[in-house]
């Protein structure tokens, strides 16, 4: 087509390409009168702070009605053919979901999805199973981002200077940038996150082909820089390394949370855990795993050994563990206890030579990584649980200096428009780089984004980007596998994607993301068949990258510097909202953080001595958690000083404090603004990953609230362990005895000794639906919980309310410790109701809102509910859910279509419970009452269940002998919560074990002593 | 009974006394001299002064009997017919007819109509509430409920002449003997 | 109203006639030489006084904001839901139920008094029962609020009652808080019959006395056409004495079903089998501090010290240390109960409330309920007005704070240490706490200004005159 282009011509073929739906929404919008009062609360000088609870509710209806048509747009099925996964939309039923594969993507890399679409409306997200990055799991990012697609907040409409704007003005607006590019490419840049998609890829490359000079930058906050940085110190280029954890047999961590976080760790949690699953008579050995960090991690969580250890410290640990590898006698700076565990690990390294893996986290230095390599290379694992590729991006590039050359360009004016892909980098640039002062140098500045954000409001365009579910695309996994997008809506919110960006710079206006992605993928031989195949499946089959062949070369001089004392910070993304893209997705906002239980906010992390010597006495700790507060402190880092409520998580490492970026947005949407602390500031280029020389104080002045859903502080040591809550045993215990977790007091198995004074309910002839949950496989990765809220319309209720012990969470993940404080076990166990056969609910209830089902599950009846609230005080596990005001939202119209037509919309004053799913139950009821059979084994599977990563929850009938969950419960390791109060729960655990190295840890006697 | 409706004539003869003792002793002689249809007022509860005008029994105990046990009856079946009959439910794996539990409220259920029985069954047979009554026309009545106390000989008495009663009744030591209309 | 004597005010015994203000004619006594007429005109010109004293008015005005804060309060709960309480997810009951069971406990003492020492034939209690009565009914009344507004939807409250519906749906009747419904309604209903019987010939003497005629015209309704007939006071004693008989096992009762609303439950710290008898003891307790607490101004003001004498106040004192010894039983009992059954719950339960973080509630409640009736031993103190009223006032928070230590401290940190929480009262736990305090006082107030606080005809019974021989005892 042609470049030069009349811009009136342009206009009309604007007009012909999308001119209904385009003055349809304008239309719609101008005329809303709420639409105004959104449109004020987008100028920040009137930014409203997020009012929480109620409040924040009552902004949602208002919102409603500005997008009440967009929500409408809900019903209309995307234009484009897209194919279902198992139904074809022919034999589409209404009221049956149908579910389509696409793929979501965070960080760049892509995961496998499939999406449950009633009536077109995406509602639920599932892992694919046939994705190698999820295998069918899901994490907290992917169920949650249905909420991000209806987000009322999300940007909706192309602004100019703040103002209402259209797409043709935009386009109208960028043809002089390009014309000037024309002759001098390099005064126009784009500025993208981490790309894998191809189809992407190759429409950059063709636009800076069109515009010689021109320059690609990347940016993404949560930075890999160091994984690519590592390779090419020990392969010379950038490779990606891919685990294969089922060929692992020893696994060092060296500050890697493989379990919970990075590409792939859906997949890696599945793998690993899958060594881990004792069964009496079959499992005849478990993997071991060391974790060396500094903050708890998920990883470290269930590691089987942990050592804390300050960051600067890891590349000496890394050095030592090579050097001994090697033979070498190189020690580490540590404590000699620690330093003999190293010894250990090493020996058990050289013991298991081929099948051990050593991981090096994102946030550790490149020689870390650099040395990992080595390491796995002398280990002979390279090749067998360790896979070398080529890198998945499409251009590899070390991000940091990319920004920081386009800041340097656009400081010297070099830089005459600048066009921004999605990101956010005025608000999570580097803190030195003065991105902001730089970018606002820039005459011409676009930006690309789903919310008017930070960086929206410093650019002279912003034009809203579409949801993963709303556009077409195409993502790598984390081993290369290429996933194709489908659009799952139409755009709720007129969005554009960045294919159609980026095709619109180059000059094709009428393209589609469709035609984007379907004719790079035509034009290397793909055909319809095998583009419906593409589709249907949700993986391209053979498209990951052949291994690599390489040899780390030899490990680098040290660069070790000596670090300038003080404190260390270690500056992490915060594990719920990210980079702090998600801080305006309710859900994610009151996840409990895996390891701290916080909601709502980011505080300053650090171990119970370093609080000690700040003079945060434990009584003061105890005193304050209890009423989920705590006090500021004081911290002082390279010229930066910052007020962070302090909080004390067991097993940190001493004179280190980890801090999450990611909170204090000021425009991120109504749930997210003002929540938490703007950490940013504290990232700079040359430590983005923290560093030393901080100052801690504690600082007088108010407490401050923390949303903390498990207080742990104030718990009695012995309380946990006396209760039989947490039952453990190392592997070789429990080979001696099986059936150690019921000794002693911990009394009989499940079934046994309940004798009753009334005659049992006989649930021989009907299902008997029951759980088994392995907490020795649990990393806590919050995956179940969420998954749980989003199929069963949980609501959130706001930090306000969790604070007063309200949070709804149907399914809550309790973790408890054991031993020192320093360096204690911790244990994760999921609570969701235990669906007790004699459930000391029911017969409280003064109008029979509870009752039992014929298949065992303790019934719910909402609307026969009360509130009585007598049945949530007489549940000893405390798994009800009271409704105190009108959690749900029952007005914003955008909201409505995300719900679970299957499930009930709870309202104010009633009670409310986890359900084992039974919408799903009922469904395969139906489904084998049509086929005249029984339901099959593995037919129900709840959304804890689907979602979770490791498979540590199994459901299905008891009476079936055969089912997986049957003979789960015959386990020896399997003990029932409380079974001493003869409530016969339904849902019982395996208890956990690990795998402790006898040289450190010498064999004891199983003992249940935590807290 | 006479609500509203005045009969023509003579409802009895009423003798009025300053003093509990007197009373009773002028109503023993009254009936020991042969009336029957003969009754006393008084501002409190006088001993003996219901034997005295030849009355003493009373069914209220029956009454109370009967209601305390058909309640109880009545709150037990409801239970039993609520959770067995009319809407079998699996409570908690307790037994359909978990009989301890329905035990507190037919306890209830049989003190509540015991009680109302009790009032009811005393107004009732006090033939009360009767707003009218012809003693209310004698005028100095209304002390009967402060300091005097009455006697009165009815007309429907078989042995009634007016002016034999009026006799009679001075011998009793009266402060004052009036006839009562009706 | 009698025309040929000396209208009321001018009646005057000489020998108090300089002791007693104008105000307060005619003298109260039953000494000897003083006649029905007197007792009589008395009590019943405290209610038929044309002038309302200073001190009911502002008293009522005060009790009518108490009123006002409960109404504003109920407005709120009622478009925002139970949350605007303290309430959360291990502590799902909180001031609700504490003041529940505070005012039912309080009930207590005026069926005890009129009932149960009615049949013990304690002559002592004649001139306080009808007192008792009414502040039982008013308490019923104040504890009724709770139960009625602490549910998230009050407006399906009736679902708790059996009717008759198209959904064939019932109550669910093992629950405790249905044998609750019925025993508290019962409770109620038997104590305003008992109460009002008690009154019918006294609203017939109103009756009398009145001069307004819509004033007789009212009190005559209410009365019944009661005339005092001999066959009406014999069943009326028969049926007084049956309702008596009932309401002694009816009071056991109600407390006893109160109590197992935590005894039925598994929490630590509830499910125990001696708290139905601690439970009444506790309500006896409760209530008859409640009755000193409020006779002891009452009949200061009321100038009443010859109908309530010391003899009675002492009594009550006694009362109050027989059953505060009860309760530090019971208190003792946990204990041993937690320690000896070795139960890891009990025994964390008692350490809990011992030197948890509501350890100071439980000093205080041992300090109230413990320490203070102990005073009553002594006759100094049992005679003294004064310490009656104070050891009264320490016992009346003792027992909310009992309520307390049983119901949130329990609840807070029961089996699965994740799920423990605290429970904080909040601004409007504290308004609906005031608020049924206003109620209860006011309507108490309205007793006094228009019912006979003192049952006349019961009184009359006392007097000298009244003895008829040839049985010689007193009448009733």
């Amino acid at each position: 087509m042609s470049k030069t282009l009349n811009y009136t011509e342009f206009r009309s073929r604007i007009g012909d390409l999308r001119g209904k739906e385009y003055w349809r929404s304008l239309e719609e919008l101008s005329r809303s009168d709420a639409f105004d009062d959104f449109f004020q609360d987008e100028f920040p000088q009137q930014a409203i702070p997020l009012q929480k609870g109620v409040g924040r509710r009552d902004f949602m209806k208002l919102m409603g009605a500005s997008v009440a048509m967009a929500g409408l747009s809900a019903c209309s099925r995307p234009a484009d053919a897209i194919v279902p996964y198992v139904n074809q939309p022919e034999n589409f039923v209404p009221g049956k979901p149908i579910y389509f594969a696409s793929v979501m993507p965070l960080g760049g890399v892509g995961t496998g999805v499939l999406v449950e679409s009633h009536q077109f409306r995406p509602t639920k997200i599932e892992g694919n199973p046939e994705h190698p990055s999820s295998l069918g799991a899901s994490d907290a990012f992917m169920q949650a981002s249905v909420l991000g697609l209806y987000d009322p907040d999300r940007s909706q409409v192309v602004r100019k200077m703040g103002d209402t704007a259209t797409w043709g003005d935009f386009i109208g607006a960028v043809q002089p940038l390009l014309k000037e590019a024309e002759s001098n490419g390099a005064s126009l840049r784009i500025l993208t996150q981490t790309i894998t998609s191809p189809s992407l890829g190759a429409q950059i490359q063709s636009l800076l082909a069109l515009y010689p000079g021109m320059k690609w930058h990347q940016w993404e906050a949560v930075s890999r820089d160091n994984v690519r940085e590592g390779s090419r110190l020990a392969f010379g280029r950038y490779l990606d390394t891919v685990y294969d954890f089922t060929a692992a047999t020893v696994v060092v961590s060296l500050g890697s949370d493989f379990l919970g976080d990075g590409p792939g760790h859906l997949r890696y949690a599945r793998d690993f855990m899958s060594q881990r699953r004792v069964r009496r008579n079959t499992t005849q050995s478990v993997n071991r795993l060391y974790a060396v960090e500094s903050g708890m991690s998920s990883t470290g969580s269930v590691a089987d050994h942990r050592i804390a250890i300050r960051p600067s410290q890891m590349e000496g640990v890394a050095r030592a563990i090579l050097a001994g590898l090697g033979g070498g006698g190189a020690q580490p700076q540590l404590s000699a206890e620690a330093v003999a565990k190293v010894q250990s690990l090493i020996r058990d390294l050289q013991a298991h030579r081929g099948t051990a893996v050593v991981i090096a986290g994102d946030e550790q230095p490149a020689v870390v990584h650099a040395l990992a390599h080595a390491i796995n290379t002398q280990l002979g694992s390279i090749g067998t649980a360790v896979r070398l590729i080529e890198s998945i991006e499409v251009a590899p590039v070390n991000q940091l200096a990319s920004i920081q050359e386009l800041v340097r360009d656009m400081e010297s004016g070099a830089v005459r428009g600048l066009i921004v892909l999605g990101g956010n980098p005025v608000f999570d640039a580097p803190a030195d780089l003065n991105f902001t002062r730089a970018y606002e140098k820039v005459p011409f500045r676009a930006h690309l984004s789903p919310y008017y954000d930070e960086t929206s409001l410093r650019s002279h365009w912003h034009v809203p980007e579409t949801h993963w579910l709303e556009t077409w695309g195409d993502l790598r996994g984390h081993d290369g596998t290429v996933s194709i997008a489908q659009p799952l809506v139409a755009p709720l919110y007129n969005g554009r994607s960045a294919y159609e960006v980026v095709g619109a710079l180059i000059g094709g206006l009428d393209q589609a993301s469709y035609q984007a992605v379907r004719s790079y993928w035509f034009g290397r031989g793909a055909t319809e068949e095998s583009w419906r195949k593409w589709l249907h499946d949700g993986v391209i089959a053979g498209s990951a990258p052949q291994p690599a062949v390489a040899a780390a070369s030899a490990p680098p001089a040290s660069t070790a510097t000596t670090p300038a004392g003080g404190i260390e910070i270690e500056l992490r993304h915060d594990p719920t909202i990210w980079d702090g893209r998600f801080a305006n997705n309710g859900w994610l906002q009151e996840l409990p953080k895996p390891q701290t239980k916080i909601t709502w906010d980011n505080v300053l992390l650090v171990g119970p001595r370093t609080a000690d010597k700040l003079g945060f006495t434990a009584e003061e700790r105890d005193k304050l958690s209890n009423n989920l507060e705590t006090r500021f402190a004081e911290v002082e880092y390279r010229g930066v000083s910052m007020r962070l409520p302090i909080w004390i998580v067991p097993g940190h490492a001493e004179d280190v404090a980890t801090i999450h970026f990611g909170y204090g947005r000021e425009l991120a949407g109504k749930v997210g603004n003002g929540v938490g602390f703007n950490t940013y500031p504290m990232r700079f280029s040359d430590a983005l990953h923290g560093g030393s020389g901080a100052r801690i104080t504690m600082a007088a002045g108010p407490t401050y609230p923390v949303a903390c859903t498990q207080e742990h502080q104030s718990i009695d040591p012995k309380v946990v362990g006396e209760r039989g809550i947490i039952r453990s045993a190392s592997f070789e215990a429990f080979q001696k005895n099986p059936d150690f977790a019921h000794v002693g007091q911990l009394g009989s198995r499940p079934g046994e000794h309940d004798e009753s004074l009334y005659p049992d309910w006989d649930y021989s002839n009907n299902h008997a639906w029951a759980m088994v949950i392995d907490t020795s496989v649990c990393t806590g990765c919050n995956g179940c919980v969420i998954a749980c809220q989003a199929e069963n319309n949980i609501p959130i209720v706001g930090k306000e309310e969790v604070t007063r012990e309200r949070e709804m969470h149907w399914l809550r993940i309790d973790r408890y410790y054991r031993g020192d404080p320093d360096d204690p076990q911790v244990f994760h166990q999921p609570v969701p109701c235990m669906q007790c056969e004699n459930a000391p609910c029911e017969p409280v209830c003064p109008v029979a809102a509870t009752s039992h089902s014929d298949d065992g599950l303790n019934d719910m009846t909402y609307n026969r509910c009360v509130g009585t609230r007598y049945c949530s005080n007489n549940c000893p596990y405390k798994v009800r859910r009271f409704n105190f005001f009108h959690y749900a939202d029952y007005d914003t119209p955008a909201l409505k279509p995300m719900r679970n037509p299957d499930v009930t919309v709870r309202t104010r004053g009633v009670m409310e419970k986890c359900t084992y799913c039974v919408q799903r139950i009922n469904k395969a009821k139906i489904e084998a009452e049509r086929e005249g059979r029984r339901v099959r084994d593995g037919e129900v599977v709840t959304a804890c269940q689907q979602a979770c990563p490791t498979q540590a929850i199994v459901f299905g009938d008891m009476n079936d002998k055969t089912s997986h969950v049957a003979q789960l419960k015959a386990e020896p390791t399997n003990y029932a919560l409380l079974a001493e109060l003869q409530t016969r729960p339904r849902t019982t655990y395996l208890a956990n074990i690990r795998n402790p190295n006898p040289e450190i840890t010498p064999a004891v006697e199983p003992d249940t002593d935590h807290h | 009974m006479a609500i509203g409706k005045i009969r023509e004539g003579l409802y009895g003869v009423i003798a009025e006394f300053n003093d509990p003792q007197t009373l009773l002793t002028a109503a023993n002689q009254a009936r020991e001299s042969g009336y029957t249809s003969i009754d006393a007022f008084s501002p409190f509860p006088i001993h003996g002064l219901a034997e005295a005008i030849g009355f003493h029994k009373s069914r209220l105990s029956t009454i109370v009997l009967t209601m305390g046990v058909l309640g109880g009856l009545g709150g037990f079946f409801m239970c039993w017919y609520a959770s067995v009959i009319a809407y079998p439910l699996n409570i908690g794996g307790k037994p359909l007819n978990s009989w301890p539990a329905w035990i507190p409220i037919a306890f209830e259920c049989a003190i509540l109509l015991a009680a109302l029985g009790a009032v009811l069954g005393m107004l009732a047979l006090n033939g009360l509430p009767m707003p009218y009554h012809p003693v209310f026309n004698v005028r100095r009545f209304d002390s009967a409920s402060r300091d005097k106390f009455f006697l009165v000989i009815q007309a429907r008495d078989p042995k009634f002449r007016p002016e034999e009663a009026r006799r009679f009744l001075e011998t009793l030591g009266p402060r004052e003997v009036t006839d009562v209309p009706w | 109203m009698a025309k040929d004597e000396k209208p009321v005010h001018e009646l005057r015994p000489e020998s108090q006639a300089e002791r007693i203000p104008e105000r307060f004619i005619p003298v109260p006594t039953i000494e000897p030489g003083h006649s029905f007429s007197t007792v009589t005109d008395h009590i019943s010109t405290i209610v038929l006084r044309k002038r309302t004293p200073i001190g009911w008015l502002l008293g009522f005005l005060f009790a009518l904001g108490g009123v006002g804060i409960l109404t504003i309060s109920m407005a709120v709960l009622i478009g925002k839901g139970v949350g605007i309480w303290g309430i959360n997810h291990p502590v799902g009951w909180g001031f609700d139920i504490i003041n529940f069971v505070w005012w039912i406990g309080i009930g207590h003492a005026g069926t005890l008094i009129s009932a149960i020492l009615l049949l013990l034939r304690q002559e002592w209690r004649t001139s306080i029962n009808r007192f008792a009565e009414a502040m039982t009914l008013f308490a019923v009344a104040a504890a009724g609020l709770y139960p009625a507004l602490h549910t998230g939807r009050p407006w399906y409250d009736f679902w708790l009652f059996p009717y008759p519906n198209t959904m064939g749906l019932w109550p669910q009747f093992r629950s405790p808080l249905m044998w609750d419904v019925f025993a508290v309604s019962t409770y109620a209903t038997v104590s305003a019959l008992f109460w009002y019987v008690g009154l019918i010939p006294d609203l017939a003497t109103l009756r009398d006395r009145a001069n307004k005629l819509w004033v007789k015209r009212a009190y005559g309704m209410f009365a019944l056409g009661w005339r005092g007939s001999a066959k009406h006071w014999y069943r009326y004693e028969h049926a007084y004495l049956l309702l008596a008989g009932l309401s002694t096992p009816l009071v056991l009762s109600v407390h006893t079903i109160v109590s197992f609303d935590f005894a039925v439950a598994q929490i630590p710290g509830w499910h125990a089998t001696f708290f139905p008898p601690y439970f009444v003891a506790g309500a006896v307790f409760a209530g008859f501090a409640m009755v000193l607490t409020l006779a002891i101004p009452a009949r200061k003001f009321f100038r009443l010290e010859d109908f309530i004498t010391m003899k009675h106040l002492e009594n009550m004192g006694k009362i109050l240390l027989a059953t505060g010894l009860i309760v530090v039983y019971a208190y003792a009992m946990e204990w041993f109960y937690g320690l000896y059954s070795g139960n890891i719950f009990e025994t964390y339960m008692l350490k809990n409330r011992a030197t948890g973080p509501y350890a100071s509630m439980y000093v205080a409640l041992w300090i109230c309920n413990g320490l203070a009736p102990q005073l009553m031993w002594f006759k100094r103190f049992r005679t003294s007005t004064f310490w009656l009223f104070v050891v009264a006032m320490f016992v009346n928070v003792g027992m909310w704070l009992e309520r307390f230590v049983i119901i949130p401290t329990s609840l807070h940190r029961d089996f699965l240490p994740s799920s423990w929480g605290m429970y904080h009262g909040t601004f409007w736990d504290w308004s609906f706490f005031v608020g049924s305090i206003g109620l209860f006082f006011a309507l108490l107030f309205l007793f006094l200004r228009f019912l006979p606080m003192i049952s006349i005809f019961e009184m009359r019974t006392m007097l000298p005159e009244a003895q008829t021989h040839p049985e010689h005892e007193e009448a009733h």
